[in-house]
């Protein structure tokens, strides 16, 4: 089975995504994807944007085979490393393609949301870099839980709006920017972080994002891996990752937060529990009660604490392309302390949910040869888990 | 009163439609359809029935508080159905109702389209559903007999105000002020551009909202459109006030106030 290669003309993976926005944005969203489709045929763009991935973001990341960790799983586990990419964590790889994309459009403010802050620190970054002005919306909650990356942004020269509609956490952030892109669309594109939202937006990111797949099939060679897992929020990274190994007998397994239990419903885990409806734009599953409004997801994890995902996930999931699993909070924070110590890398708590799947699994798993998708690094993530583990 | 026949009238008497909009369920479900009677006895010649979503990307502030605190005090699509039935039985005047797309598309687009026929209501409104995905919401609103609004914005290009013209709805909503529904400390006047551009296209009617505070700005709308809507500085008063009465006062005040705006 194989994938589209571009959504279609409405913007549709299936019956998923589309362009469920206010009037006032739509022209924009016309224009970017016109913008889009001719930075690619532009031979500069593609060497611009090949050039800063190489140079700045640090591109390739290894393909590191985690020995220690292999061995005590019972598999051969290999990380694909864009917790190594500059800023820590894999969004840099589409806020620098975007941020090439604003400059293109001659848009020079910049508005992005956040969760965690690894998008919100990568578009500072990539705004920093380019010249362009830099607002990332956060929400209230994120903003308290993830200190180390507010005041990133602010050296960085962002401007860090909290958020305190709502639960104050991801949703909420994304929201507040898309209104206040309702009111500035004629001078600010909108470098949304995951691959979600209206139409063109989870198309662009997929392709932005989808250096993460096509590095691993470089870097694998001859060798054909049994399984790919990757964790899933909004769907960036599992998407980036997931997209160039559709069609190659390659399982595919993206693993949502599970929080404090998707019985509890107290977790972010919209593919396996949620179901269809419209968030932030695009059809796809999502947390909701019974009258149609969206619910608040939980995770330990700010970047996976997201009642949507991304439309080609939706996809993926009735196609059965790959599949979608769950960890909970505590799997997770045991994942993250797994790999601290038996490898020497210290992993951000999104990631953390794939490895714990995998160490879940690991008996099912034996022998096979395993790559996870290692988004991000878990600076950001230390005062959280001591906070867990009750040593702060 | 069809709204057809408004439209008309209002015409005949040079002035153009008041269509307040209220949020149901606040502050009470039964509150909330008295505040409409008393608009209606204000002045106000339609209205447009808020039913309050949790994310409502088109809503600034005053909007999204009066609709937290619907849904926190019950109101639900159903119940949103329920008050502009009653606001439509008690007042007379044609009602449409406003809302988001996930909710209708939980209760199913046609059941909400027959359900909201029944209800008297004679058009919707959706803020996130663009022409390019109306289409089933309009195929199942037009079976119901009813209508479902179009909105152009001043970003709104030629060729989607083509499609627009097309479609034929019962008005055109225009947006008066870039962003999104509030208050505005000044109008940027990009609505009569945008007004003459749809003229240029359709003979339905057009109706502005969207940063219309006040009677100044009502003046100037009803110069060049044929209905205005005010939102958000009337649900302010109702966030404001103490009690039921003071903001039936306070609403009411508003209204005539802006009623007689509308008169060229």
């Amino acid at each position: 089975m194989t994938a589209p290669a571009r959504p279609d003309e409405r913007g549709r993976f299936g019956e998923y995504g589309g362009r469920f926005a206010p009037e006032t944005l739509m022209p924009a969203l016309a224009e970017l994807e016109a913008a889009f489709v001719a930075a690619r045929e532009d031979p500069a763009f593609c060497a611009g944007l090949e050039t800063l991935l190489r140079d700045f973001v640090g591109r390739p990341t290894p393909l590191y085979r985690a020995a220690r960790l292999s061995e005590e799983l019972g598999l051969d586990l290999l990380l694909k490393r864009e917790d190594l990419a500059h800023t820590g964590a894999h969004k840099i790889n589409n806020t620098v393609g975007q941020g090439l994309l604003a400059r293109r459009m001659g848009k020079p403010r910049v508005i992005a949301e956040t969760g965690a802050g690894q998008h919100g620190v990568a578009t500072a970054t990539a705004c920093a870099l380019l010249g362009l002005e830099c607002e990332v919306f956060m929400g209230a909650v994120d903003v308290a839980r993830q200190a180390l990356n507010v005041e990133r942004m602010l050296m960085l020269g962002a401007k860090v709006t909290p958020v305190t509609s709502g639960a104050g956490t991801l949703k909420d952030a994304v929201s507040a920017a898309l209104r206040d892109w309702v009111a500035t669309v004629e001078s600010t594109h909108y470098i949304i972080g995951s691959v979600v939202g209206p139409h063109p937006f989870p198309w662009i990111v997929r392709e932005f994002q989808r250096v993460i797949g096509e590095e691993t099939i470089t870097q694998l060679g001859d060798r054909r891996p049994d399984l790919v897992v990757a964790c899933v929020g909004g769907g960036s990274n599992s998407m980036g990752m997931f997209f160039p190994f559709v069609g190659k007998g390659v399982d595919l397994v993206g693993v949502e937060a599970a929080g404090h239990g998707i019985a509890t419903g107290r977790h972010g885990a919209s593919l396996s529990a949620g179901s269809p409806g419209v968030l932030h734009g695009a059809r796809t599953y999502l947390l909701q009660d019974e009258q149609g409004q969206v619910l608040e997801a939980h995770s330990i994890s700010a970047g996976l604490d997201y009642p949507g995902v991304g439309p080609e996930h939706a996809y993926f999931k009735d196609q059965g392309l790959a599949r979608y699993e769950s960890a909970t909070d505590g799997e997770a924070l045991d994942a993250m302390d797994l790999l601290s110590r038996t490898e020497g890398i210290i992993p951000a708590l999104e990631p953390a949910h794939a490895l714990a799947w995998v160490w879940r699994e690991r008996a099912a798993l034996a022998g096979k040869t395993v790559v996870l998708c290692l988004s991000g690094r878990g600076d950001k993530d230390v005062a959280e888990a001591a906070a867990a583990r009750g040593r702060r | 009163m069809s709204l057809g026949e408004s439209f008309a009238r209002a015409g005949t008497e040079n002035r153009a439609l008041l269509l307040p909009y209220g949020m149901a369920g606040l502050p009470g479900a039964a509150a909330s359809v008295e505040l409409f009677a008393a608009m209606a006895e204000a002045g106000a010649d339609g209205f447009e029935v808020g039913i309050p979503y949790a994310d409502p990307l088109m809503d600034g502030p005053v909007i999204q508080e009066a609709g937290a605190r619907a849904i926190a005090g019950g109101m639900t699509l159903a119940g949103g159905l329920e008050v502009a039935s009653q606001v439509a039985e008690r007042t007379g005047l044609p009602c449409f109702v406003m809302t988001y797309v996930n909710p209708i598309l939980r209760m199913g687009v046609d059941a909400f389209s027959r359900r909201a026929a029944a209800a008297g209501v004679q058009a919707i409104i959706v803020a996130d559903l663009p022409v390019d995905e109306a289409g089933p919401f309009r195929e199942a609103a037009a079976a119901a007999g009813i209508g479902v609004v179009a909105f152009a914005a001043p970003t709104t290009t030629d060729d989607r105000l083509d499609l627009i013209a097309e479609w034929r709805p019962p008005f055109v909503y225009g947006i008066a002020e870039m962003g999104v529904t509030g208050e505005r400390a000044h109008s940027s006047d990009r609505s009569s551009a945008l007004v003459e551009r749809i003229r240029a296209r359709t003979d339905v009617p057009v109706v502005l909202g969207v940063g219309i505070s006040g009677p100044e700005a009502a003046r100037r709308a009803a110069s060049i459109a044929d209905g205005v809507i005010v939102g958000s500085a009337l649900v302010r008063r109702v966030l404001q006030a103490e009690n039921p009465g003071a903001a039936s006062t306070a609403v009411s005040a508003a209204v005539a106030e802006l009623a007689s705006a509308v008169r060229r």
